[in-house]
């Protein structure tokens, strides 16, 4: 009894002493957050007046040609971005169409074929790969992948599938193919770890319902995770071509600057993000400077547009979130 | 009863997961066309047993197991058996109703006989009717066989399962506490559903409740610890067990 009472004592004081410094200290706390939370849009917002007030000289000389007119013509002070935003766009699909199959068959090898321990151990590997600079990439691509280009795969695609026009033409090592090549390497890490991740929300039950049925291990992966994964891959690869369309300084190294817009992909070309880094340096003021804005402006708004499009995509096609909603509904 | 009416016999059946023993030395027969319930205690391996039986227990990293157990006079443990074959002559009804959530009613049922190979969309047709008939379930989804399988609810899903599990004709289901995620409605329903089961198949099923086993088995096993420690007709296991351990759990004075 004795005891119990000198515990009450104890409590009671405690209680007294946390809600004194509690009710100042939650003030305290609601305003930074508040004000960090107010500080991370406000810094979207202006960023975004300010890409539209440098590149207003632009918006106002060209308007909507902007966007049709593949000239880049610093001397004749003549700006388009359709060369750039063409660039940009085949290397990125490019980088897709070779890292999304690796990306998902490497998730499938970590999560469920390998012991748990050495896919751990794996999976760390590719999550480093995410790590490597962007600039010690565009050496590698200079140095080793663009001469292996040149030398190796260019003869190869051409004997093999020379007769459409992509592959065509003569090849400098530097180019459209070798900038997807390092994309697809950068962004690789990116879509093998969200899909792991997508691929870990699948209960056990569900693949053992699959084995008991008498599923093998390789209609059991078709079945029970990769069709209910399917959005969920859905919105890792879209996630990784929003962080291809955005990387620059590797591109920018291998892709060869040319504003030309060439169906062959062993010629060079530009993205929008490799001409700003190349040419901002230049283009000290002026229209050439506010163009170059105002492809800065068009790329945010293509790549917010693709990273919106994989939430959407996430949210609203998962078969096993509908069914968590639904339960949180009843 | 004539030793050829036993659809599985198993012999000193041990299972391990790594150093862990699970379940130790277990023999049983089964009969055609009976329940059999298995009951015992929180981790006496129950559930490992009846996994062992369609060698689902071995797809968890660590475990193994030694022993025999006769499928129709065939031992499924034998090397040259393969288990993917295996699970299709012994089905599996588990805890959590899983159908597939990216699969449709019909697909979830006919999913096995996909599996096999079969595509033939009268066939498919024929089966899907058929086993959500004897799994008590058509004319309750017979309008919205499009559907999501999980947009049923829990005890339809179950049923559901158990009409995916009959529609590769296995001659032996397990079933693992298939009502414990279920309100006593739908187990009421399953329960039902078993007796009728009990018409073409040997079912036998886990159980942590004790009523639902005297209701539905004609036979039931006690297991503690890892061992068979009495088995016999419900009856008699649940009025007049012949071990004291049996007597003590059965009358709840541990459990």
């Amino acid at each position: 009894m004795e005891q119990t009472k000198e515990q009450f004592k104890f409590l009671s004081q405690h209680k007294l002493q946390t809600r004194l410094s509690g009710e100042f200290g939650d003030k305290i706390a609601k305003i930074v957050m508040q004000t960090v939370a107010i500080a991370i849009l406000a810094t979207l917002i202006l960023m975004v007046i300010l890409l539209v007030q440098m590149s207003s000289e632009a918006i106002n000389e060209f308007g909507s040609d902007f966007l049709t007119n593949s000239t880049w013509d610093p001397i004749s002070e003549e700006f388009g971005v359709l060369s750039f935003l063409y660039g940009t766009l085949i290397t990125s699909i490019l980088a897709l169409l070779i890292a999304a199959p690796i990306s998902v068959m490497v998730a499938i090898f970590i999560t469920e074929i390998l012991p748990l321990k050495l896919g751990q151990v794996l999976g760390l590997f590719v999550e480093m790969i995410a790590a490597i600079p962007s600039i010690v990439f565009g050496l590698w691509g200079l140095f080793f992948l663009a001469p292996l280009v040149r030398e190796s795969i260019t003869p190869f695609l051409k004997s093999t599938l020379g007769f459409l026009p992509f592959f065509q033409g003569p090849s400098f090592g530097i180019g459209i193919l070798t900038a997807s090549i390092i994309l697809a390497t950068m962004i690789l890490p990116t879509i093998t770890s969200i899909t792991r991740e997508v691929f870990k929300t699948i209960p056990q039950h569900q693949k053992e319902a699959a084995l008991a049925l008498g599923a093998t291990r390789e209609e059991m992966i078709k079945l029970a995770v990769l069709r209910p994964s399917f959005s969920g891959i859905t919105g890792a690869i879209v996630l990784g071509f929003g962080r291809a369309l955005g990387e620059t300084m590797a591109v920018a190294m291998v892709i060869g600057n040319s504003s030309k817009i060439t169906l062959s992909l062993f010629a060079p070309g530009a993205t929008m993000s490799s001409v700003i880094a190349n040419e901002y340096a230049e283009a000290s003021a002026g229209l050439h400077l506010s163009s170059l804005c105002f492809v800065g402006l068009l790329l945010f708004a293509v790549t917010l547009i693709v990273n919106s499009a994989a939430r959407f995509i996430v949210w609203k096609f998962s078969p096993l979130s509908k069914s968590e909603r639904k339960e949180k509904r009843s | 009863m004539s030793e050829s009416d036993n659809v599985l016999e198993v012999k000193n059946l041990n299972a391990w997961f790594g150093n862990f023993h699970a379940v130790k030395n277990v023999s049983n027969n089964y009969s055609r066309k009976s329940i059999t319930a298995i009951i015992g205690p929180s981790g006496c391996g129950k559930s490992t047993y009846l996994r062992c039986l369609n060698r689902i227990h071995e797809e968890v990293p660590g475990a193994r197991l030694s022993g025999e157990a006769l499928l129709l006079g065939q031992n499924i443990f034998a090397p040259n058996v393969d288990p993917v074959e295996l699970r299709r002559h012994i089905g599996m009804v588990f805890q959590k109703p899983n159908p597939f959530p990216a699969l449709s009613i019909f697909d979830n049922v006919v999913i096995g006989l996909k599996l096999q190979g079969e595509k033939r969309k009268d066939v498919l047709m024929e089966a899907a009717q058929k086993c959500l008939k004897k799994a008590a379930l058509w004319d309750e989804v017979k309008e919205k066989l499009q559907k999501q399988g999980t947009s049923l609810s829990g005890g339809q899903q179950q049923r559901l399962c158990i009409a995916r599990a009959l529609a590769v004709n296995p001659p032996v289901l397990l079933m693992d506490e298939p009502t414990s995620a279920l309100d006593p409605i739908a187990s009421a329903k399953i329960e039902e559903l078993m007796q009728t089961l009990k018409e073409e198949y040997t079912v036998i099923v886990v159980t942590h409740n004790m009523q639902q086993a005297a209701r539905v088995a004609d036979f039931t096993s006690f297991l503690m610890l890892g061992e068979l420690i009495e088995h016999g007709p419900s009856e008699v296991i649940f009025t007049n067990p012949k071990k004291t351990k049996t007597e003590d759990y059965i009358t709840g004075r541990f459990g």
